[in-house]
C-alpha cells in the first residue's frame, strides 16, 4: 500500500506547527493532528479566535501564535482537528478518533509535539469542586475571554503562575492573594547558573518585569508558603498554609494552583521509547538525539514534550526535527539538512541559557511532589492517598505497575496522566532509591479512553474493502503533491 | 466564579440545555467553560467515594470533567464546544458513564 503522507505531526502547538511549516518547505506532504478544535497549543491557544486576543491582555509573546497560525495555513499542510490520537502501530499506522470516527492514517515519520502538562499538585483538598489550575484558569481566559472575580487565590510557584496573576490585572481584575511557595532565597544551587543565564536576559527582565506590576498591585503576596491545605465541605472554601512564622487562613471559593510544566510523555511511554529521570527538571524526557529522534527508529519528539524550553525553543525543536524527517526520507542531503539546522541550533543554544537558572528558581519544593498528610489524595481517578501508598509499599510493593493492583492506582479515565510523576516520586522517597530506578507506569494504547461502539465502527487500515463508502480508510492528500 | 471581561454584543451566542436549565455561551465556548461562567460547581461525582468534582486542567488532560452530553457518557466536556440545542447533564453514578 502506498504510504499516504510523508509526515504526521501530532500536536498544534508551536514545536508542531514549526515542524510541520519547516516539512512543506522542503516538501513532504504532511498531516497534522491536534484534539483542539483550532491550532496554536496550549500556549497559543484560541490563536484564531481568543475574544482577547487583540487587548494587550494576554501580552506581545502571545501574536507568536498569529504569525505561526497563518504561515501554517499557508504551507499545505492539511489539518485534522479535533482528533484525539488512539494508536501508533509499530508499522507506522496512526490511528485518531475525530469526527468521523476513529481512522488510519500510515505515515513514514512521525513527530510528537504534544507538549507539556501542569506538574501535579497534591495537597489536601486539591479534588475539590473550585480547586483548579493555573493553567486551567489561563484557558478559560484565551478561549473564552473570562476571568475570576477578585476571591481567587493563586498558590504555587513559577513564571506561569506570575504571568497569570499579571494578566488578571491587566483585565481589570486582581487575585486575593499569591501564595507562593518558592523559598524565601533563592537556593545556592540557582544562583551559580546566573552567568550563563545573562546570554538571555530577556527572560530575566521579563520575570522582574512580571513580580514588580505585582508588587505595584498591591496584591497580598506571602512568600515562602508550606503546609498548604485547602480545605471545604462539597466545594472549596478556605486556604489554610504557613508563612512568615505564622498560620494563615484565606476564604476563597476559587484555589489556582500551578507549580510549573512537564513533559507530555503519554505517547512516548506507551510507545515504549527509552526516557531518562531529568534530576533538574524532575521529571521524565524521552531520550532523542540530534534530529529529534527517539528510540523507535521514525518517531521523533519536538517541543516541550521532549524536555522543558518554552515556545521558541519549542519552533526551533520542531524545524530541526523536520529537518532530520526530512533527512530520514533522503528528501534531503545531509549538507544541506546541516545548513539549515545550523542557525536554529545555535538560536536553540541561547533560548536554553536561562533554563537551568528558571529550573533552579522554581524547584518545586520537596513536600509538594511527595505529600506528607497520609490523606493526601495521589491518584485522583481511584482515590488513592498518599497512606494507601505507603501501606503497600510497606507489603513489598517495588514500583508503580505493582501499585496498580495493591490499590488501583493510575487505572482511572486518566491513565495515570494526574498521578504518574507523584507515585514515582513517592515510591521512591519512601524506599530511599532514586526515581529512575522506581520507573512509571506501563501505558497501553489507546491513548485516550475510547469507545467500544467507536473501536466496533472504525476503518482498519489492511481492509479497506470493508469501506462501502469507497474511501480507502486513509486521509486523501493528494493537493499536496 | 467567572466573568466575562467584557461583552461583545456582536459575538455569535448559542444556547444549550443544561439539566433542564437554558444556558447562553458564546459560540466557540467549551462545554466545561461554559458551565463556569453559568456558576455550575460540579461536572460529575468520584464514582470510588461520590464526592463532586470539577474541570481541573480544561486540556484534556485529567478527565474531572466527564459529562453526559447528548446522550453520550463520558464525554470530556473541556474538549467539546458548546452547540445550539445540545443536552447536557453531570455524569453521576447511574448515568451510564464508565469512569
Amino acid at each position: 500500500m502506498s504510504r499516504a503522507v510523508d509526515l504526521a505531526v501530532i500536536g498544534a502547538g508551536p514545536a508542531g506547527l514549526a515542524a510541520a511549516i519547516e516539512a512543506r518547505r522542503i516538501g513532504l506532504s504532511v498531516l497534522l493532528i491536534d484534539e483542539q478544535p483550532g491550532v496554536g497549543g496550549q500556549i497559543y491557544r484560541a490563536t484564531d479566535t481568543s475574544p482577547v486576543s487583540g487587548s494587550g491582555i494576554l501580552g506581545a509573546e502571545y501574536r507568536r501564535g498569529g504569525e505561526l497560525a497563518l504561515s501554517f495555513r499557508a504551507s499545505g499542510a492539511r489539518h485534522m482537528a479535533g482528533s484525539t490520537l488512539v494508536d501508533i502501530t509499530a508499522d507506522g499506522w496512526i490511528g485518531f478518533e475525530g469526527p468521523d470516527g476513529v481512522e488510519f492514517v500510515e505515515a513514514a515519520q512521525i513527530i510528537l509535539a504534544s507538549g507539556a502538562v501542569e506538574r501535579p499538585f497534591p495537597v489536601p483538598g486539591w479534588t475539590l469542586p473550585g480547586v483548579m489550575t493555573v493553567g486551567a484558569a489561563q484557558t478559560v481566559l484565551k478561549a473564552s475571554g473570562a476571568a475570576p472575580q477578585d476571591d481567587a487565590v493563586l498558590v504555587g510557584s513559577g513564571p506561569l503562575l506570575y504571568l497569570y496573576a499579571v494578566q488578571l490585572l491587566r483585565s481589570g481584575r486582581r487575585p486575593q492573594a499569591i501564595v507562593d511557595t518558592a523559598p524565601r532565597l533563592p537556593a545556592l544551587r540557582a544562583l551559580r547558573h546566573f552567568p550563563r543565564a545573562l546570554a538571555a536576559p530577556l527572560y530575566l527582565a521579563k520575570g522582574l518585569r512580571l513580580l514588580n506590576e505585582i508588587r505595584k498591585s498591591g496584591t497580598a503576596h506571602h512568600r515562602g508558603a508550606t503546609g498548604i491545605r485547602i480545605e471545604g465541605a462539597d466545594a472549596a472554601e478556605s486556604i489554610v498554609f504557613q508563612a512568615s512564622g505564622r498560620r494563615h487562613s484565606l476564604n476563597t471559593s476559587l484555589v489556582l494552583l500551578h507549580q510549573g510544566v512537564v513533559p507530555n510523555i503519554q505517547i512516548t511511554q506507551a510507545l515504549r521509547c527509552r526516557h531518562r529521570w531529568d534530576d533538574a527538571q524532575l521529571c521524565w524526557v524521552p531520550e532523542t538525539d540530534e534530529w529529534a529522534q527517539t528510540s523507535r527508529p521514525g518517531l521523533r519528539v519536538a517541543g516541550d514534550g521532549a524536555g522543558i524550553a518554552g515556545a521558541l525553543a519549542a519552533e526551533y525543536r520542531g524545524r530541526i526535527a523536520a529537518i532530520g524527517a526530512a533527512l530520514a526520507l533522503d528528501r534531503i542531503v545531509e549538507p544541506d539538512a546541516e545548513e539549515r539546522a545550523r542557525p536554529l541550533r545555535r538560536l536553540l543554544k541561547t533560548e536554553l541559557a536561562a533554563r537551568p537558572l528558571l529550573d533552579a528558581l522554581y524547584r518545586p519544593a520537596d513536600d509538594l511532589r511527595v505529600p506528607s498528610e497520609p490523606d493526601t489524595i495521589v491518584c485522583r481517578c481511584e482515590e488513592v492517598t498518599l497512606g494507601d501508598i505507603s501501606r503497600a509499599v510497606t507489603m513489598g510493593c517495588p514500583g508503580p505497575n505493582q501499585l496498580k493492583a495493591f490499590v488501583r492506582a493510575g487505572m482511572g479515565p486518566c491513565q495515570g496522566r494526574m498521578c504518574a510523576l507523584t507515585v514515582t516520586e513517592t515510591i521512591a522517597s519512601l524506599r530511599g532509591r532514586h526515581p529512575g530506578e522506581i520507573g512509571s507506569y506501563r501505558l497501553r494504547p489507546p491513548f485516550k479512553p475510547t469507545t467500544l461502539g467507536a473501536l466496533a465502527a472504525m476503518k482498519l487500515p489492511d481492509a479497506p474493502e470493508i469501506d462501502r463508502a469507497g474511501n480507502t480508510g486513509t486521509v486523501e492528500l493528494a493537493e499536496q503533491s | 466564579m467567572f466573568s466575562r471581561i467584557e461583552e461583545n454584543p456582536a459575538e455569535a451566542l448559542v444556547t444549550f440545555l443544561f439539566e433542564g436549565r437554558p444556558i447562553t455561551a458564546r459560540a466557540g465556548d467549551s462545554v466545561a467553560a461554559a458551565l463556569l461562567l453559568a456558576g455550575v460547581a460540579t461536572t460529575r461525582t468520584s464514582p470510588v467515594s461520590g464526592a463532586p468534582r470539577a474541570a481541573y486542567c480544561m486540556m484534556g488532560s485529567c478527565f474531572e470533567c466527564l459529562m453526559v452530553i447528548d446522550g453520550a457518557a463520558d464525554r470530556q466536556a473541556c474538549l467539546t464546544p458548546v452547540a445550539d440545542g445540545m443536552v447536557v447533564s453531570r455524569q453521576l453514578p447511574l448515568s451510564g458513564g464508565g469512569s
